[in-house]
């Protein structure tokens, strides 16, 4: 046994090679060139109209892209677990419908209780969704595909025809939708803390790894003694929540309110997330990424029609650019994958 | 060497039934601290269902999994981990998208500031392990990737990191080259003299001896025996392995081979089997016998073409088959019955009728449509030809027993009237008295004169049904064996490749003739 010993210790360790995993060089990259393609489009953009870069228009963009994002990080946690969360714009829809009416019928309640309720409403949907799909063993696009319309349902079955206006909103919550520090809006500020907790999170916490972990390999987390079903529950109750915090931005944004706020929003989320680097079939992505996603796109919904680009070829280039993300990532995939094997890692 | 020392692990009284199947029946074996156990037995022998009680996967009916004397409560994969017992796969199961030493750490990654992840030990306590191991592999890189032979390596380092008591290896070195397992070894070794408990588990002889001291075998799921490895030779391994009384439930046929009806000549497909040639006769019954992961179905689905191959040619009747075509092979009158059911054989959802039909609904149709009748007809017929039990023919298939299932991907396949059936595993899961009705079925078949060719793993089946056996190891024909020659031992010992002194030759004399002797040298890869 004396040659054993030896072999083990006489194996040359290489020096490692570069410190960045090729995977975190990748998703830089896509982080990188988002926000290369977001500074092209804004300077064509203010090239031939100066008034895009007016202040009041990129306050608007960025109002646009915070409750999209707030949106966008809660269904990267869901993506990333190998599931989808469809029911985001109806959740959004509830809450700010249910956070509208406290207000409207209450004008003298403080708004971070009527903030609290609309989270409240998110966070029972989402964990209607995750029950659902823990212990109905269906997948979520069918779930929550069905919750999308039962949600969108219980807000109309609620709100019959009516509307909530501004006027009937108490001027406290509506300023709390326009008011800055510093000349940043609130709703941004916290758009940027709930990234900032989320990123974290994901990168530096148990909980956060166990995410990408369960995505990556199911039966390989079950194996890993990974509590999957408590994890994914998790993931689409902060969905969840994270849409009824939307849904009271959208309300304090808008200040009108009905029964079909947030209809189709949930498109505009995936999309945000897929063309932000977020695998859709779990496992990678950031919620960096999904951020700037939403900045992107709400960016394009905002420059194309300055620049007399019409509707459908709005969307026409949404699509696009969904297309060329998904062709980037499995172009990435292919090349990393090759890299990968040729790195084999005994050289002796 | 531990002498009478107390066990670090033991297996007391052990049973676990799955539905009607006992696969483990009051099994114990101990494990002691610094030595290697290996467990061996036939497939379906019980072993894989043990590794699972002990990685917390399933739970025992009875019977209790004891460490230092005192019961352990393993409900889930995180207790046998807590317990100190780690296991590691055939395959893998790593989580390709994070990075090595995320891998590693996952159970229980180092804490920094805020009580966060600390990365950079994280990527040094992996580096450290891998150093302690004498590999090299990068701990930032992602897991994706990495060969079968690293990311094993990768799971040992996992082992270390959690200071696992007992290392529980599940036929590791199936796909490693003789480099890969040697350095396998060397660490396991390691990790044995350092103080822990190996249990490891593998069809190569040669490589229990290399790595253990102590051996148990199993077989139908019962505990046939636990000694010191250096008093058995490999022959007693063998006859324990197999030693059950031949059951006498086949029907003996009279045999008259026809012509020959399928022709298979150098068949290669790369890295999976090489130079398979053999030929099957009108009215004969041939059997491909091995251990599993020996190629055997790969064989039978590149005949058929449901996978393709990358040389060699297929006749069926003198007339050569297109490669990777399931339609040309169908209408060469060739039918293939896979191994998983649920998997190949049939549409859980679809109805009887529609499954027994369904390779013929082309023929069925009247002017591109098919009509209920028609189905329904050729679906009684056959479902009675084989007394299938079932409800109605509308009923879907995922309602009947395994058996009844069986009975239905026959009918299916038999409703081609084919002149060669391929069937793979034809028995696999289902009761005793169904298993009869098969064997009947399939040499009433020959007896009409199909050519029939069979890959089981079980060995009663193969030598009671088989005029002649073929045996693969490793992706190759190693043996030829007539019925006269076939027993349960020259079988097995053409599988695992090891010789018994003289008797085994003499058995594979016609056929190995072209194989040369020195097959126990043969590297995998």
């Amino acid at each position: 046994m004396t040659t054993v010993e030896d072999s083990v210790r006489t194996m040359p360790a290489r020096a490692m090679p570069a410190r960045t995993s090729v995977l975190e060089r990748v998703l830089r990259a896509r982080e990188i060139s988002i926000v290369l393609a977001l500074a092209l489009l804004v300077l064509v953009t203010a090239i031939g109209h100066p008034s895009f870069v007016h202040s009041q228009s990129i306050r608007d963009i960025l109002l646009g892209a915070a409750i999209l994002g707030v949106l966008a990080v809660g269904q990267t946690i869901v993506v990333i677990t190998r599931n989808i969360d469809l029911s985001v714009g109806s959740v959004l829809g509830l809450s700010a419908f249910a956070a509208g009416t406290l207000l409207m019928n209450h004008p003298g309640m403080p708004i971070i209780v009527a903030v609290l309720v609309g989270i409240a409403v998110g966070a029972g949907c989402g964990l209607v969704n995750g029950l659902l799909v823990r212990f109905g063993d269906v997948p979520a696009l069918v779930v929550t595909l069905g919750t999308l319309y039962a949600y969108r349902g219980v807000a109309y079955l609620w709100a019959g025809g009516s509307q909530i206006n501004a006027d009937e909103l108490p001027d406290g919550f509506l300023k709390f939708g326009t008011a800055t520090v510093l000349g940043v809006p609130y709703l941004v500020l916290i758009a940027v803390a709930v990234l900032v907790v989320a990123g974290v999170v994901l990168r530096s916490y148990p909980a956060g790894r166990q995410l990408y972990a369960l995505g990556s390999s199911p039966d390989g987390a079950r194996l890993a003694g990974i509590p999957v079903g408590r994890r994914t529950l998790a993931a689409f109750l902060a969905s969840g929540t994270l849409a009824g915090l939307a849904g009271v931005l959208f309300a304090a944004r808008f200040g009108t309110v009905d029964a079909a706020a947030g209809n189709g929003y949930e498109l505009n989320v995936v999309a945000a997330v897929v063309v932000g680097g977020v695998a859709i079939f779990g496992g990678s992505g950031s919620v960096w990424g999904a951020a700037l996603g939403a900045l992107l796109l709400t960016t394009i919904g905002s420059a194309l029609p300055v620049l007399g680009v019409d509707q459908f070829w709005q969307q026409a280039i949404v699509g696009a650019l969904i297309l060329l993300a998904i062709g980037i990532d499995r172009l990435i995939a292919a090349r990393v994958a090759a890299a990968l094997k040729k790195r084999g890692s005994h050289v002796r | 060497m531990p002498a009478e020392q107390a066990p670090l692990l033991a297996v007391r009284d052990v049973s676990k039934s799955f539905g009607a199947v006992a696969a483990v029946r009051d099994v114990s074996f101990p494990l002691y601290a610094g030595e290697a156990h290996a467990l061996v037995g036939e497939n379906g022998a019980g072993k894989s269902t043990i590794v699972k009680m002990l990685a917390g996967v399933h739970r025992p009916d009875t019977g209790t999994i004891e460490m230092d004397g005192a019961p352990l409560a393993l409900s889930s994969p995180a207790d046998a981990r807590a317990a100190g017992i780690a296991v590691i796969y055939q395959e893998p199961t790593l989580f390709p998208d994070l990075s090595v030493a995320e891998n590693i750490a996952m159970a229980k990654p180092p804490r920094g500031r805020f009580h966060a992840i600390d990365r950079a030990r994280m990527v040094r306590d992996a580096t450290a392990l891998f150093e302690r191991l004498g590999v090299d592999i990068d701990p930032a890189r992602p897991a994706r990737g990495l060969s079968i032979a690293d990311q094993q390596l990768v799971e040992i380092a996992k082992a270390l990191s959690a200071d696992a008591r007992v290392l529980v290896m599940d036929e590791p070195t199936a796909a490693l080259s003789t480099v890969e397992v040697e350095r396998l070894f060397t660490v396991a070794r390691s990790l044995r003299d350092r103080g822990a408990a190996v249990l490891f588990i593998s069809h190569r002889f040669e490589e229990i001896t290399a790595l253990c001291q102590r051996v148990t075998v199993m077989r139908d799921g019962r505990h046939v025996s636990t000694d010191p490895l250096a008093g058995l030779t490999v022959d007693d391994l063998v006859r324990r392995m197999v030693g059950r009384d031949l059951s006498t439930l086949y029907p003996r046929r009279s045999t008259t081979p026809g012509d020959v009806v399928l022709e298979v000549d150098g068949l290669r497909r790369d890295g999976v089997f090489r130079d398979v040639s053999f030929q099957v006769r009108a009215g004969e019954i041939v059997a491909l016998a091995g251990l599993v992961g020996s190629g055997r179905s790969e064989v039978a689905q590149a005949v058929f073409g449901v996978d393709p191959r990358d040389a060699g040619t297929v006749r069926v009747h003198g007339r050569q088959l297109r490669a990777g075509s399931p339609r040309a092979a169908m209408a060469a009158g060739l039918a293939l019955v896979p191994e998983d059911r649920r998997l190949q054989g049939l549409v859980m959802d679809a109805s009887i009728a529609r499954n027994v039909t369904l390779p013929r609904s082309g023929a069925l149709a009247r002017l591109g449509l098919l009509f209920g009748g028609a189905e329904r007809r050729a679906a009684a017929e056959w479902t009675a030809r084989l007394q299938t039990k079932y409800g109605r023919l509308a009923d879907a298939v995922s309602t009947l027993s395994g058996g009844n299932q069986q009975k239905v991907i026959l009918a299916k396949w038999l409703a081609t009237l084919p002149r060669v059936l391929m069937v793979d595993e034809p028995t696999r899961g289902i009761d005793v008295g169904t298993k009869a009705e098969v064997h009947r079925l399939i040499s009433g078949l020959a007896e009409d004169g199909v050519a029939v060719l069979m890959v089981s793993s079980e060995l009663p089946e193969v030598l009671g049904l088989a005029d002649r056996v073929l045996v693969m190891r490793e992706g190759r024909l190693v043996a030829e064996l007539d019925r006269a020659d076939a027993t349960e031992e020259s079988v097995m010992f053409a599988a695992v490749g090891q010789r018994k002194r003289e008797a085994a030759t003499t058995g594979a004399t016609s056929a190995a003739g072209e194989q040369p002797a020195e097959k126990g040298v043969e590297v995998a890869l």
